[in-house]
């Protein structure tokens, strides 16, 4: 899948943000007036920020209000949902914690289930496609919400459920790889049952259609950059995962922590840009390209 | 609302017999022609006499080489276009409720002026049946000509979709699938017609039908020419053995 940079950054930066607001809801860390608003804006500015970020990839982003109309069947939609009633809930618990000085516990806890469904949504904007065999499995939410809520603790100063959260997400992330890299085989969809002509013989792409290129090649047989994905890998898990837990274990300070997040953030850009990239989507078969 | 309808009237669809199709590409053409001036926004093209042009289709034909077991290599066309499936993934999966599959006749349509042109659809079909309009923004799909099969101002042979109507070969047919004693229908029982992918659980009403076997002709098959290398003699010998020596 064609690797949108507007999608890799809107499901870093919010899933980043929703984590952070996840644990600011359960009062980790327990801060009010002016502490509580820096967290709030950050929190704020990531989740938004992305939101913002997913909208330059529409064709028609004046019109995305309509897609909060079919909650029902759309997990996008669902996740715009999710999105804004986490905003909006974590606004009012904010602000009691910022203004009055009140933590108002059942509007944070609210808050951070919202968040959290807010991640799930978007991993199952993926995780439902069958045409993608590699996002069509229960670990891709687990991934999502795993990295959200390492990323979160991160920002949060939670050291020790960073630490643990991170290596959790580390492993998910491997796991995903190790499954993912057989997905596709194990779909059972090859271009013998694309053609339907797979009882007759082997089946060969022996012209395409086109010669040039076209939205479909653009966007869902993206092949470029797959020959780097075993460096990326590392880099990946290095950066998100490695490099923060090790800067955590040493003695807390916050040019060190502030140097986790950063390398974190630059982790989770590459697994995601990584989730696209290597990401095969059947319609290939139909190319040969797979 | 994109929930799926439960049951359509009727299951409109297309019928395409690989067997008969000659890869002529003038079902390309005529669709292209048709839909870019009637029904939605018209089918974009970009850079089109440039170097890298690109352009909206809404059918595309593909050519493949089946090598049966025994006997000679068979080329065959491949038409795809929208397949109208029953358990369309592409219409659940819009945000917006742009897309949709209609409970009078089965056709899956996008109502462009709801469309915020996410992509999310062509993501979810498999068969690569929907193209996002880069001038337009919007997503566009075959509409089965629905501007054309109930147009009362064409003559009758007309209302049929533009590419069934141009096909020189006769191999695309149009109907109703749901009918069990409509022509495509019979059509489909006589000759063994096919789902594509039918384990990404869209079930298709489009059918394909496989090419029929070849005539086997009662004589083996051409011998391969003797090998002249092996074990060459004369001029032939001399100029193996000399460039063995270089």
């Amino acid at each position: 899948m064609h690797p949108a940079p507007s999608v890799i950054l809107f499901s870093t930066l919010s899933g980043l943000g929703f984590g952070l607001l996840f644990w600011l809801g359960l009062g980790f860390p327990d801060v009010s007036g002016g502490v509580a608003f820096v967290f709030f804006a950050i929190a704020y500015s990531l989740a938004v920020g992305g939101l913002l970020a997913s909208t330059f990839h529409l064709g028609h982003p004046e019109r995305a209000i309509k897609a909060f109309s079919q909650w029902r069947t759309s997990w996008l939609s669902r996740e715009g949902w999710a999105a804004v009633a986490a905003l909006i809930v974590g606004a009012a618990f904010g602000a009691g914690l910022v203004y009055m000085d009140q933590r108002l516990a059942v509007l944070g806890w609210a808050a951070s289930l919202l968040s959290l469904a807010t991640v799930l949504a978007t991993s199952m904007i993926y995780t439902q496609l069958r045409t993608v065999p590699r996002w069509n499995m229960p670990l891709t939410p687990v991934m999502y919400l795993a990295y959200a809520l390492a990323g979160g603790a991160l920002l949060a100063g939670q050291v020790k459920f960073a630490i643990g959260l991170l290596i959790v997400a580390g492993l998910v992330q491997i796991a995903c790889w190790m499954l993912g890299d057989r997905a596709l085989a194990g779909s059972g969809s090859t271009l013998a049952t694309a053609t339907g002509l797979g009882r007759r013989g082997a089946v060969r792409a022996f012209e395409p259609p086109h010669t040039g290129n076209n939205y479909l090649l653009r966007e869902m047989v993206f092949v470029v950059g797959r020959k780097h994905a075993a460096k990326l890998r590392v880099i990946a898990i290095a950066l998100a995962v490695v490099l923060p837990v090790a800067l955590l274990m040493a003695p807390f300070h916050h040019v060190l922590a502030a140097l986790a997040v950063l390398s974190h953030v630059a982790g989770v850009l590459t697994s995601r840009w990584l989730f696209f990239a290597e990401a095969e989507h059947v319609v290939g078969l139909y190319y040969g390209k797979r | 609302m994109t929930a799926l309808p439960e049951t359509t009237q009727r299951q409109l669809g297309l019928v395409i017999d690989l067997d008969t199709c000659v890869g002529c590409h003038a079902c390309v053409i005529s669709c292209k022609g048709w839909n870019t001036e009637n029904y939605g926004a018209p089918l974009s093209d970009q850079d089109p006499y440039g170097a890298d042009p690109s352009g909206t289709f809404l059918n595309r034909v593909h050519s493949y080489e089946v090598q049966p077991p025994d006997g000679a290599a068979q080329l065959v066309h491949f038409p795809k276009s929208c397949l109208h499936c029953h358990d369309a993934p592409c219409v659940t999966v819009c945000p917006t409720g742009a897309s949709y599959k209609r409970t009078e006749d089965g056709i899956v349509l996008v109502n462009e002026s709801d469309c915020i042109g996410c992509g999310l659809c062509a993501w979810a079909c498999p068969y690569g049946a929907r193209e996002l309009d880069l001038a337009a923004g919007v997503m566009k799909k075959c509409t089965l000509c629905i501007d054309r099969i109930y147009n009362e101002n064409l003559p009758e042979e007309d209302r049929v979709p533009a590419c069934v109507r141009t096909c020189p070969a006769g191999a695309r047919h149009f109907g109703d699938l749901g009918d069990p004693d409509s022509d495509v229908s019979k059509l489909v029982v006589e000759r063994g017609g096919m789902d594509l992918m039918p384990e990404q659980g869209t079930r298709p009403v489009n059918k394909y039908l496989p090419p029929r076997l070849k005539d086997q002709i009662g004589t083996a098959p051409a011998a391969p020419m003797p090998d002249v290398t092996d074990q060459p003699g004369g001029f032939l010998g001399w100029l193996d053995k000399a460039l063995e020596k270089l």
